[in-house]
Formats: C-alpha cells, sequence, structure tokens
C-alpha cells in the first residue's frame, strides 16, 4: 500500500516498497524555552533554521508543531505553514491536539498534508476525519481510546481497527491515505514497551498492510546517549514494517541508519541511493 | 553489623534500587531494635533525595530513578503502620491524577513513585479525572498538594477548571495545587493559578515539600 503526501509541486510516497520516510520532527516548540518564547512574540525566524537543517540532514516530510503554550495555535500554524512552504516543496505534516488549529493548517496548506493525529475516541474520529476528508489530506491513526493507552498489542490493533473502520466507512477516506502510530513508549520506565511496539507493527503489517509512523524520539526519553538507542530501534522497527517515523532528521546516525535498512531490506535495488549518498558526501567534503 | 553499619548499607541499597534487599535489611533493622523513623529519615529519605539530586545533575537516568522509588515504597509498606502507630508526623499527602480528556500517565506514574519514595502517601486517581472526582477525593483524604497532570495541549485547560472547581466546593485554600506534564510550563502554571510546577519527577518532590513546608509555617505561625 501507497500513501502520496504532497506539497505543490512535489509527490512523497510512503510504502513499504519505498525508501523509508524521514519526518522531521524538529519543528516543534514542546521542551523548547526559548523558541517558545519566540512564538508568543510572533518570530518565526527560528523555523526557518529549522526547516534548513532538517532539508540538510535528509528530511522528506516536515512535522510542524505550534503548540506553544499561551500563543494562538492556530494563527502561529497558519504563518508557519505559509513560511515553510514559501521555503521548501517538501510536503508538511500539520500536529496539533487542537481540532481548529488542524482546520486553519489544512485551509491555508498547499498540497496533500499528512494530519497528526486522530485517536479512536469517538468525539476525535467525528472532529477531526471529516476535515481529512473535505481537504483530501492523510491522517495518523493513534489506537487510544477515551479509557487508555493500552499496553496489548491485540488491543491496539483493535483500536486500529476503529479508527481504519470509520475512516474508511463513514468518512471515504481510501485505507493508504491512513498511518497508523503503533505507539512508541519511553524505554526507561518500562523495558517491554519496545517489544510491545514491534509486535504491534507486525500485526498492522499481517492484518491491514497499512503504512505506519511513529515518534522515534520517545522510545530513548530519559535514557542516556539517546541517538545510540534511537539509531537501533528504527532497524527493528523498520524490519518489523514500520514505513515511517517523526524523527530527528538533523543526525545524521539516525538517517544513516534508516538509509542503510533501505539497502539491506531491499528498498535500494543495488544500493544506487546508498552509493550516490556516499558521493554526494565525498563531494562535499572536497568541495568544502 | 552495628546501627550505623545497618543504616549505611540500607542507604547505600536503597540508592542503587535492590528492592528485596531494601526490604529485608528495613526487617533486620526493626528487629535490633531500630525505630521505625530512624530508618525513614536516616537512611531511606536522605538515598531518594541523593537519587533526586543525581538525577537533576544528569548522573542518575529514569530507570535507576524508578527503582530506587519502588524499593523505597516496599519498605514504606512495612513502616508506615509503625510510623502511624507512634504518631510521627506525616511527611505529606498528595492526591494525583491525569486530566479528564487525558490518558497519558507515564509521566504522572513516575512522579507518584518518587513522590512515595519521599514518604509522601499518594492517591492516584488515574487518568480521565474530571473535577468532581478530585473535589471528592480531596474531601475524602485531606491532602496537602492536588496533582494535576496533562500531556495535550487540548487537556491542559482542565487545571483552571479543576481549580474552578476547587474554589467553587470551597476547598482551594486547604490544598497547594501543583501541575505538570510534557507542553507545561511555569508561565501557563502560574496563569492558570497553580501553587506549584516542576519539570520533572525529582523537581516536583522538592517543590512540593516547599510548599507544604510553607503551609504549615504558616499555619503555626
Amino acid at each position: 500500500m501507497e500513501t502520496v503526501l504532497r506539497s505543490a509541486t512535489r509527490d512523497v510516497v510512503i510504502g513499504p516498497g519505498q525508501p523509508f520516510c524521514v519526518i522531521g520532527e524538529r519543528i516543534n516548540p514542546t521542551g523548547r524555552r526559548i523558541f517558545q518564547e519566540q512564538l508568543r512574540a510572533g518570530d518565526l525566524s527560528r523555523i526557518e533554521i529549522d526547516v534548513a537543517q532538517q532539508i540538510e540532514g535528509g528530511a522528506m516530510v516536515l512535522d510542524v508543531n505550534m503548540g506553544a503554550p499561551l500563543a494562538d495555535e492556530a494563527e502561529l500554524m497558519v504563518a508557519a505553514v505559509k513560511l515553510i512552504q514559501s521555503r521548501t516543496d517538501l510536503p508538511l505534516c500539520l500536529d496539533s491536539s487542537i481540532v481548529e488549529v488542524l482546520e486553519a493548517g489544512l485551509a491555508s496548506y498547499q498540497g496533500k498534508a499528512l494530519v497528526n493525529s486522530v485517536t479512536a475516541e469517538d468525539e476525535r474520529l467525528d472532529a477531526i476525519l471529516p476535515l481529512v476528508a473535505r481537504y483530501g489530506a492523510a491522517v495518523i491513526g493513534l489506537p487510544n481510546d477515551e479509557e487508555e493507552i493500552p499496553a496489548d498489542p491485540r488491543r491496539r490493533l483493535e483500536l486500529a481497527a476503529k479508527i481504519i473502520d470509520t475512516a474508511t466507512g463513514k468518512y471515504h477516506i481510501p485505507i493508504s491515505d491512513i498511518l497508523i502510530d503503533p505507539l512508541a513508549m519511553p524505554i526507561g520506565a518500562d523495558t517491554e514497551v519496545v517489544l510491545r511496539t514491534l509486535e504491534t507493527l507486525d500485526l498492522l503489517r499481517s492484518e491491514y498492510g497499512v503504512n505506519t509512523t511513529l515518534g522515534a524520539s520517545n522510545v530513548s526519553f530519559g535514557m542516556p546517549d539517546r541517538t545510540a538507542i534511537v539509531a537501533a530501534f528504527l532497524p527493528m522497527a523498520s524490519a518489523a514494517g514500520l514505513t515511517s517515523a517523526i524523527m530527528d532528521a538533523r543526525s545524521p546516525d539516525l538517517v544513516r541508519a534508516v538509509r542503510a535498512c533501505d539497502l539491506l531490506l531491499n528498498r535500494d535495488e543495488w544500493g544506487g541511493r546508498w552509493i550516490a549518498a556516499h558521493r554526494a558526501a565525498q563531494a562535499r567534503q572536497t568541495g568544502a | 553489623m552495628t546501627n550505623d553499619e545497618l543504616l549505611r548499607q540500607l542507604y547505600d541499597l536503597t540508592l542503587v534500587g535492590n528492592g528485596p534487599a531494601v526490604l529485608e535489611l528495613t526487617t533486620t533493622g526493626l528487629t535490633a531494635g531500630l525505630g521505625p523513623e530512624t530508618l525513614l529519615y536516616e537512611a531511606l529519605i536522605p538515598a531518594l533525595e541523593e537519587v533526586g539530586a543525581r538525577f537533576e545533575r544528569g548522573d542518575f537516568f529514569v530507570p535507576e530513578m524508578l527503582i530506587a522509588g519502588k524499593a523505597m515504597a516496599g519498605a514504606l509498606d512495612v513502616l508506615r503502620p509503625l510510623l502511624a502507630e507512634t504518631g510521627a508526623e506525616s511527611i505529606g499527602t498528595v492526591v494525583m491524577g491525569t486530566v479528564k480528556g487525558d490518558v497519558h500517565d507515564i509521566g504522572k506514574n513516575l512522579v507518584n513513585i518518587m513522590f512515595e519514595g519521599a514518604g509522601f502517601k499518594v492517591i492516584d486517581l488515574g487518568v480521565q479525572v474530571p473535577p468532581e472526582r478530585f473535589v471528592e477525593a480531596i474531601v475524602e483524604h485531606r491532602p496537602d498538594i492536588v496533582g494535576f497532570s496533562a500531556f495535550l495541549t487540548t487537556t491542559m485547560p482542565m487545571f483552571k477548571a479543576n481549580i474552578n472547581a476547587l474554589n467553587k466546593a470551597g476547598l482551594r485554600d486547604q490544598v497547594a495545587v501543583m501541575v505538570g506534564g510534557a507542553p507545561v510550563t511555569q508561565e501557563y502554571a502560574d496563569v492558570v493559578g497553580a501553587d506549584g510546577y516542576a519539570s520533572d519527577a525529582s523537581a516536583a518532590v522538592v517543590r512540593a515539600k516547599e510548599l507544604i513546608a510553607a503551609r504549615r509555617a504558616a499555619v503555626s505561625a
């Protein structure tokens, strides 16, 4: 199954036979105090740096989250979408838990965006999926409901099924426009969580064949040497069926890890892209 | 083993989070005639304070904080009934919950473990806790602190709704309100009228102790 995201001029395809889709996580003020203050003051200059660094690192889609407390998130989302689309032709992933912010972002976006995200809660499904349908966007589904974030992979699969059934049945969204998040939790809080994520990925692949994404940095929260942990996690998840991740696209260790996965999992015929990337890096060094 | 050696060893074992050994040594200490308050204040609590300090410095990591907290909580299960008999002043009671609309609980659970580790009594109301449930729990348990956790920008406004509910129930003055969660900031905590905010579980305990000390000083003055 293939999911196509678009900007005004560029398509990016997510799918099991495609290069692993690197969604840059950086345009997000959570935990970034200075960035939060800048956004509250209407200063978007930091976004331009984040955009450039993530493109340089190998991002294929950019996540945009404007959730700075005490700021007008909808207004910021519109301004950010316009600014980013004037600087890059990468498709965007519009990230908010506020429906109005998603709607404002979708209305100002040129192309086919990825909406981040909808849960399996009835109220959220009926608020967000109509927007996804109306704007012809794609959407990330999180398998949690009103009660809990389930630990059991089978329960996650049931909630994923609810999202898929509601989106396709009630709102006529093609299943290829749904990415399911198998839920990546901090390994530091419980060392079983990644096994559950991998099992969920495996179930999603065998039961639905849908595309998948997750927040890769969550896994290493609270641990030292975070990059090494994520760099080990992404290949495992990729082998279990993960087709994209919201991740730190500025990190050469992480981006190289997923590009090596493409090669190792037969998504890079004759290693053409791997070798080309090596040559490009060599040329940059020689040129510098 | 002298009493000093025993306390030192209990401190060391709590610091590294060896639950079974901490439990065993606590029992040994009690049998040897050490009082529950001595074990608590001269070994267990100092060990957890050191865990917090190391975490703040970046020398300790989340799993180490978790196992130390759990080791301490295991010892407290044995000590708490004895402490109640001696009539020792409790360190404090905390009512904690993730706000209505929000099912995220990893952060809240970490904070609970550190509170329990510091000797607090924790009443965990779970996730999706509506304002009226917080009100009921405050009436029932008379806590020193009520903690609201939120992980989403959409659920953070429940802090204000909860505080309004406490005001309406006439309980606002009886309890210190603490808030936290990934998107929460000190500014946000100030705007909604919370008494305390902390950015991690260890700092939450420090802040709670400050709030309780301030309240008890105000009462006795």
